[in-house]
């Protein structure tokens, strides 16, 4: 009897760390997965944009990266307390105006940010491009981020290609990587 | 025994009503030890970044508009996710980190337990000595055997 609870504890012991050790495991893979794009992007690899489902600042719903395929996406990560993501907010703006009627879309994803805060920043800086509220910071990891501003490129195939820019992005930047997402051969 | 009862009834009296107080007029302070900032990971009454003091203001303003303790921490959490807050809720998946610890010491203190029974029944009176073996702990029947046969075979 004694010998069965020795083994059952035993056991149980073990299984504990083998989950403990499979947790780790699972958030290092979670972690470089984001990580890997950077890398992939820099190779010279397509690789499929994480895909969200996220609210828009505005109420309207919700908008998915899904919706967007057919089109170039700038995706723009943002929060409104960030310096630099205010001196690049009439940038992207002015890209916008620029490219909205060429199959291009700019979406700002808004994270670790207050409501309000967002909604007053896009206000200030006349934002008029698509704004959604990543409230449980979804993309941070998933896109691989280490700061805000970032932006990312997406293809009319739903892949990432260009420059991954960290910190605010330039006109030129904008322009550059835009017409290589709208005529990235496949 | 009656002192010592009517002393904890007392305790947890008060206990219960300072939480009231607490959760009806929660103070900056309190709340800063039990929300974390979302971009440097600690409790907002440490951190310095730009979303922590931002946090620290709109706290402020929810504490001076007559919001509760649990309405400023829910308006949070709906804008931040539940990392926001530093300790997690006990339901759902969250529970296994209230569960677990409490689980491991139930299971240390079985081991314990079991240990230590073991440990001092080990040490109880010992077995009365064997008449025949002079003080001597007993032989084993089976080695007894083959000694006797190998002395009636030497003697043979």
């Amino acid at each position: 009897m004694a010998r069965r609870v020795k083994i059952a504890l035993q056991a149980a012991a073990v299984g504990v760390v083998a989950l403990l050790v499979a947790l780790l495991a699972w958030q290092v893979v979670r972690t470089d997965q984001g990580k890997a794009l950077d890398s992939k992007v820099v190779a010279g690899e397509k690789p499929t944009a994480p895909v969200f489902e996220l609210d828009a600042l505005d109420g309207s719903g919700q908008v998915s990266l899904e919706d967007l395929r057919g089109k170039a996406v700038v995706v723009n990560f943002w929060a409104s307390w960030c310096a630099p993501c205010k001196d690049e907010a009439p940038t992207l703006e002015a890209a916008w105006q620029k490219w909205r009627n060429r199959d291009v879309v700019v979406v700002g994803v808004d994270l670790q940010d207050l409501t309000s805060d967002a909604q007053r920043f896009v206000d200030r800086y006349d934002v008029s491009y698509p704004v959604l509220r990543d409230k449980h910071n979804w993309t941070w990891g998933r896109y691989g981020l280490s700061g805000l501003p970032e932006t990312w490129f997406v293809d009319r195939e739903g892949r990432l290609v260009g420059e991954h820019v960290e910190g605010p992005v330039t006109a030129e930047e904008l322009d550059r990587n835009i017409q290589l997402a709208l005529g990235s051969p496949s | 025994m009656k002192r010592i009862l009517l002393a904890t009834v007392l305790v947890a009296l008060a206990a219960s009503g300072a939480a009231s107080a607490s959760e009806q007029h929660p103070t900056l302070a309190e709340l800063e030890r039990e929300l974390i900032c979302p971009t440097c990971h600690e409790t907002l009454a440490v951190s310095t970044s730009p979303i922590a003091d931002r946090m620290r203001s709109y706290i402020r303003a929810r504490i001076a508009a007559g919001d509760t303790k649990s309405e400023i921490k829910a308006s949070l959490v709906d804008q931040f996710g539940e990392g926001v807050l530093a300790a997690p809720p006990k339901r759902g998946f969250n529970l296994l980190a209230w569960l677990l610890p409490l689980v491991g010491l139930t299971i240390a203190a079985a081991v314990i337990a079991v240990l230590a029974r073991r440990w001092s029944s080990g040490r109880g009176e010992p077995a009365p000595p064997d008449p025949s073996g002079n003080g001597r702990a007993p032989i084993d029947p089976e080695l007894e055997r083959r000694l006797d046969e190998e002395l009636a075979r030497f003697d043979a």
